[in-house]
């Protein structure tokens, strides 16, 4: 059987979580990989939540929130922005390609625009494989012992 | 923790049904921890649907509930209702949206009913943890704000005004009244447009309950429904309008001349101006662009003249500041620059005109007494009117423009009106007549002699440039230099069509504003992939937006003809009215608040926060949040290096419990 990602997506509220409506409303069919979270705005989003859904056996997280300059919360975006980098390099650290990890902007108009993210994003993690953490600590704990 | 979970898994009909498994749904809400009960439902949102929740809620002693049905934007306030009315707290309700997310944007009823268990099990793992909260109540400002003195938003202040509230209209340029000021008549009735427009901005000017602020742009907006705090600029308009009576003597002796803004630059205005004879308000304004004074030259004329001395080139822009409990945007749209479409000619043959040129030329206070004549005097002999000057064009913008179609035809009937010899051509793609008394309009035109002729003109050559380049085939016979050649298909023959006239009237699409994007960023409204101002639904929000207590009306929101326009301002007011007429509003108690025993005071958050609402108590040594002041984001909850602020009904636990029953299926 093919692998099929399992994806945690987190959208803010007002913008992205609009957008992955209106893209219901408009009957746009995509990968069915993604399993929302809701948050009121990106600038809650969390590296501990990022962490969190891998923990939990998610093969990717995308997170989307308004674009720049178009936050509900005037700045909380900004927040995220310049966060995520950082938790990408922890991600490295944790031996999880950082390319699990995307972010990406999606208005409250872009239904299309979601689809089109959640396919590609499917898509790129289906070429990275399953993330399967339980087989990647084994060396890490063996040092450690 | 919740112990006894309800589960509802709704069929919205076909919605959810067609593509989902209900019942495979159910029995797996069954299985999971601590759900009390799972059942399906045709309609959850209904009466019944409702009724079976609460009953349920009394008779099993549940203490969290999951509704799957539609997206929480769209029924969450219904369900919470719903519990509430059940004696639960309403937070104690958690929706999985597979409709929205689920069953309609995935093909295939195994993965969507895999991905429907998923999400529930994610509402489920959250619901478990959601804490009761209270709704805080805020006082609603008794005044409003209408933004736009076009006839929209003419139509909003005076419904508001007429109610008792106290309104501030705020238009940007020196007089109300929009583009339909501009007008000469109005399509389908020809009813005279200014005859019809005036008393209402006289009406405005007059009202005890407006505070109208010509010439005046909104600076920024803060503050939240209810309670919005509006910062205005004035304009300087170095005519003090306390003392100016408006005898226009200024205007008058003035030296100095710009093209008319009004007029579409068909004629002159003064340095001082009014923009046109009937604006409200009727005191003008000094253009510093055109005004020698600016440019370090001596002219007095209007100071000598002006006999109340309201002349003051010393004033600055003002700011003034107010409060208010709602907001109508009512901003409008442009025209779109006709030059955009070179082969067109517009800009560079004289007698192509856009539609607004066209309505001040048959304008009877227009540049030519609405004597329709070429600029070099003659009277056309015959003229073209294009329809879809890009609208309906992928090449420019797709969708229809609504309103050029019908003041096509009205041009049709007032040139047939005024030059009963004159050939009219309408050029269309589709006659799109959808109003009241419209399409009796088309028929009235057909019968009027008018030539209508369905295909998209192509190409406007000047005769001289026609003459030089046209083969055989092509040759015109007749066809003077200083006249045109419009090229089109004609798709019902389905031949080239090349038709000489003396004038060419486009119709320039109705597009958003250039700065639309920066206004809908003050008043956090956010537009469509048009670039219009988006509605809260298309159908049944149509002036509400995702902002609370802000709406919209008119061509802001997207093309639209007068009868639409005014629906909407006074549907929009109707809005702001019924907010205000409530005193006071519920809003959620979603902030964030600092856990003390947690926090370390090391102040990361202090400076995160958007509103200010964080400050620092430094005999404590701790953070702390004013509950008023948070909007809820969770910026500062995502950034606390001690996990000490909990943002309420969003707090890690919560989430992380989400996406351990999302990942669990």
């Amino acid at each position: 059987m093919s692998f099929e990602p399992r994806i945690v997506g987190i959208l803010c509220n007002w913008c992205s979580y609009t957008g992955a409506d209106l893209a219901g409303t408009s009957r746009m069919k995509y990968a069915p990989n993604v399993r929302v979270v809701r948050v009121m705005c990106s600038g809650r989003m969390d590296p501990t939540l990022v962490l969190k859904a891998f923990q939990e056996g998610a093969d990717g997280v995308l997170l989307a929130g308004c674009h720049i300059g178009d936050c509900h919360y005037i700045s909380g975006n900004l927040k995220t922005l310049r966060r995520i980098p950082l938790l990408k390099r922890v991600l490295v650290e944790l031996g999880i390609e950082p390319e699990r990890l995307r972010l990406e902007w999606v208005s409250a108009s872009e239904g299309a625009r979601y689809q089109g993210v959640v396919n590609e994003f499917v898509e790129q993690i289906r070429s990275l494989g399953p993330l399967d953490l339980e087989a990647r600590r084994l060396p890490a704990t063996a040092s450690a012992s | 923790m919740a112990s006894k979970i309800g589960v509802y898994v709704c069929h919205c009909g076909m919605n959810i049904a067609g593509t989902v498994d209900v019942p495979a749904v159910i029995e797996a809400a069954k299985a999971m921890p601590r759900v009390a009960l799972s059942k399906e439902y045709k309609f959850a949102c209904s009466d019944p649907g409702q009724e079976m929740i609460k009953q349920d809620i009394k008779a099993h002693g549940l203490d969290a509930i999951v509704v799957a049905a539609c997206s929480p934007l769209m029924h969450e306030k219904t369900f919470r209702r719903a519990v509430e009315a059940a004696g639960l707290n309403p937070f104690l309700l958690s929706i999985a949206n597979i409709r929205e997310q689920g069953s309609w944007v995935t093909e295939d009823p195994a993965k969507a009913t895999e991905k429907a268990k998923a999400i529930v099990a994610g509402a489920v793992f959250r619901a478990a943890r959601q804490e009761p909260l209270e709704m805080r109540s805020v006082e609603i400002h008794r005044a409003a704000l209408v933004v736009g003195g076009g006839i929209a938003g003419i139509q909003a202040a005076l419904d508001l005004a007429d109610s008792g509230i106290p309104t501030t209209l705020v238009e940007r340029q020196p007089s109300i009244g929009g583009y339909m000021a501009m007008f000469d008549k109005t399509f389908p009735t020809l009813d005279c447009s200014a005859c019809i427009l005036t008393p209402k901005m006289t009406a405005v000017g007059q009202h005890e309950n407006i505070k109208l602020m010509a010439y005046s742009e909104v600076e920024s907006v803060s503050g939240f429904v209810g309670n919005f705090q509006v910062r205005i600029r004035r304009k300087a308009a170095y005519v003090d309008h306390t003392k100016c009576n408006g005898c226009g003597m200024c205007m008058e002796k003035c030296p100095y001349k710009a093209p008319s803004e009004f007029d579409q630059g068909l004629s002159q205005r003064r340095a001082i101006y009014v923009p046109f004879a009937q604006a409200v308000p009727n005191k003008p304004v000094i253009d510093p662009a055109t005004c020698v004074r600016f440019k370090g030259k001596k002219c007095k004329t209007c100071i000598k003249f002006c006999e109340p001395g309201a002349i003051d080139f010393e004033q600055k822009d003002s700011v003034e500041e107010v409060t208010v409990g709602s907001i109508v945007v009512a901003t409008g749209f442009q025209p779109m620059d006709a030059k955009k479409i070179p082969q067109l000619a517009y800009g560079r043959h004289p007698e192509v005109y856009t539609a607004l040129e066209f309505e001040r030329l048959n304008n009877a206070a227009g540049p030519t007494q609405g004597k329709i004549l070429t600029k070099d005097g003659r009277v056309p002999q015959s003229v073209a009117i294009l329809n879809c000057t890009g609208s309906r064009d992928t090449n420019y913008h797709e969708y229809c423009s609504r309103v050029c179609c019908m003041y096509a035809l009205k041009y049709a009937h007032l040139i047939k009106e005024k030059l009963h010899e004159a050939t009219v051509f309408d050029f269309y793609i589709d006659m799109r007549c959808f109003g009241k008394g419209y399409e009796e309009f088309y028929r009235r035109l057909q019968d009027e002699g008018v030539r209508f002729i369905r295909g998209k003109a192509a190409q406007v050559f000047g005769g001289k440039e026609y003459k030089a380049i046209a083969n055989a085939a092509g040759f015109i016979d007749g066809l003077e230099d200083h006249q045109l050649v419009v090229q089109a298909e004609d798709s019902l023959l389905g031949k080239l069509i090349r038709v000489p006239v003396d004038m060419v009237v486009l119709t320039p699409a109705v597009e958003a504003r250039a700065d639309a994007d920066e206004v809908g960023r003050k008043f956090l409204v956010s537009r469509g992939a048009d670039g219009f101002f988006l509605e809260q639904h298309p159908k049944l929000a149509p002036v509400s937006t995702t902002n609370d207590g802000v709406y919209i009306a008119g061509a802001c929101q997207g093309p639209k003809d007068i009868p639409d326009s005014v629906a909407q301002g006074s549907a929009a007011a109707g809005k702001a009215l019924g907010l205000i007429a409530r005193r006071e509003v519920e809003v959620e108690g979603t902030t964030a608040s600092v856990v003390d025993e947690l926090c370390s005071g090391c102040k990361c958050c202090l400076t995160l926060c958007a509103y200010n609402a964080i400050s620092f108590d430094a005999d404590r040594h701790r953070s702390s949040i004013n509950e008023v002041l948070c909007k809820g984001c969770g910026t500062c909850v995502a950034s606390c290096p001690s996990s000490a602020i909990k943002a309420k009904h969003f707090t890690d636990e919560q989430i992380f419990a989400e996406i351990e029953g999302l990942m669990s299926m």
